[in-house]
């Protein structure tokens, strides 16, 4: 039976660190006061919440009153662009990418149904969009530009800083969904001249379902919501104090160790990378080098990657796949095809995502797994045995 | 999400492989998802005396052929060419909706294998 158990799958979620739980324990049934009291145990949680407030400003190079914190990845990107588009007397254009989450491909979607305009920008067959076609796609009345940090799929690392730049310059607004940046990788809202952030505690080891959007100021939307005063009105509601306090520790923590664990996790990929395609007929989807530390995302040819996903999942390997069989729609990703892969390579595609606790010996046991697994399913092939 | 049944065949599938010296030979890909399947029948005296299968596909997809060969093995073609997707994913103890296009992956190689071996009879 299984030996280990191995959780690569840190693009979906990440564990809560026991520190960062400890941290939030109290705000349970202790200091359970709605910050908006005026009482004194209201006031104490308050303060609780902005400190944390000023943790995450802090982490990302920001002022405290720019931090705005929601549910997570979804809520803050549906807010910054319907919020912006909604603020609008009339509509106008987007520039978004092909590559982009749900969170916001659908959003621009929905945008267009609105009457708005949308440039869905194609990427290179490493997933990298080009700064200069960003440049080109600008309209006189183009509003904002969207553009992820970094891809949850594949892992690549888009030129957001030059992207920045290109908004700047052209007066309009910039937002980036950084939720697989902040906590893995140094960013600063300054230097990537960002009117708008999205990041989401559960990637960076804090918990589920909160979330912040920054939003520089003097920058303005029209919130999603009506109630309270909460949150400078942009999200209104009593706050998820346990969450805020948790993402406001878990990011502390995930900064301050930031370089390290950069190049801790960043050996272990490579070292994942080298002994997959080791195996023969294994092809790396992303950029070899402009890629979150911890995405490793490989095709396996000939193979299929949920049945792939199975036999690792038996091994106590935890990863995920963007093959037809294991979207629910039965297509391939969007990203994968964005890349251009064709529907064979992109049908074997795995992802494992590194992350806290993984180590070498987790690697290791991985590619001690992985041949027979391959072996086994390619026997079964009926391309592997014509190819 | 699978059964223990999907999941057992998935792991220890039966009938895996090619048939040298087959009588004939089904294939159908997948027109939703992209998956293939071949597969190889001996008959004799108008049994299904042998079969063997290659696939690729998802995990319902290998159970789906492994299960149906166990099926159809040792029955005449009168009785093989009334099995449909159905009777697999029933043996199989069901499958998720979205997986039941699979076990037609099955089905129709074994139909497509019969009716090859019909024209080969034929000729
Ligand atoms: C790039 C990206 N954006 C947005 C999200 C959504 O974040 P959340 O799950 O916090 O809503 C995710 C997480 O799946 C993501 O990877
Ligand atoms: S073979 Fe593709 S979903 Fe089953």
């Amino acid at each position: 039976m299984q030996s280990r158990l191995v959780y690569m799958d840190h693009g979906a979620t990440t564990p809560v660190r026991p520190e960062v739980y400890d941290y939030m324990k109290p705000y349970f049934s202790e200091l359970y006061g709605n910050p908006s009291s005026l009482h004194a145990f209201g006031r104490k949680v308050r303060q609780a919440v902005e400190e944390a407030r000023k943790k995450t400003a802090a982490a990302i190079g920001a002022n405290p009153e720019e931090i705005y914190f929601t549910a997570g990845g979804t809520e803050s990107n549906n807010i910054a662009l319907r919020g912006t588009a909604r603020k609008r007397a009339k509509p106008g254009h987007v520039i978004t990418s092909s590559i982009e989450h749900h969170a916001v491909l659908d959003v621009c979607h929905d945008l267009e149904k609105e009457g708005h305009r949308v440039t869905f920008l194609p990427v290179d067959r490493y997933g990298r969009i080009d700064p200069d076609a960003v440049k080109k796609a600008i309209e006189k009345d183009t509003f904002i530009i969207s553009i992820m940090a970094a891809n949850n799929e594949i892992g690549t690392l888009q030129p957001i800083r030059e992207i920045g730049a290109i908004a700047r310059e052209y007066g309009v607004l910039f937002h980036t969904d950084a939720v697989q940046v902040v906590g893995q990788l140094p960013l600063d809202v300054n230097t990537i001249n960002a009117d708008f952030l999205s990041l989401s505690a559960h990637k960076f080891n804090g918990p589920k379902g909160i979330g912040a959007l920054f939003m520089k100021k003097g920058a303005k939307i029209d919130p999603l919501y009506r109630g309270g005063s909460q949150e400078g009105k942009i999200r209104p509601g009593t706050e998820n104090v346990p969450g805020i306090i948790g993402l406001g520790k878990a990011l502390e923590v995930a900064v301050s160790e930031i370089s390290e664990k950069k190049s801790k996790i960043e050996t272990l990929r490579d070292r994942l990378i080298e002994g997959l395609s080791a195996l023969g007929d294994v092809v790396l989807n992303g950029h070899p080098v402009e890629r979150l530390p911890g995405n490793v995302n490989v095709s396996f040819k000939y193979i299929e990657g949920e049945s792939v996903l199975l036999s690792f999942d038996m091994e106590g390997i935890f990863a995920s796949s963007g093959s037809a069989c294991s979207s629910g729609s039965l297509e391939p990703s969007h990203v994968l095809s964005a890349i251009g892969l064709d529907h064979a390579t992109a049908h074997g595609s795995v992802r494992f995502s590194l992350g806290f606790g993984n180590s070498e010996e987790d690697v290791d046991y991985v590619l001690e797994k992985a041949p027979p697994i391959v072996e086994r399913l390619r026997s079964m092939s009926p391309t592997y045995h014509a190819r | 999400m699978y059964s223990e049944k999907v999941m057992e065949h998935f792991n220890n599938p039966r009938n895996v492989g090619e048939l040298n010296d087959a009588d004939a030979i089904g294939e159908t890909g997948s027109f939703k998802c992209g998956d293939t399947m071949k597969l190889y029948i001996k008959v004799k005296d108008d049994r299904i005396e042998d079969i063997k299968f290659q696939t690729y596909g998802c995990g319902a997809a290998i159970a789906s052929s492994s299960m149906l060969t166990e099926m159809v093995k040792g029955k005449t073609i009168e009785e093989a060419l009334k099995i449909n997707n159905q009777d697999v994913a029933n043996e199989l103890g069901g499958l998720p909706p979205m997986k039941l296009h699979c076990s037609n992956l099955a089905a129709d190689a074994l139909q497509d294998a019969l009716a090859n071996y019909r024209l080969k009879q034929q000729s």
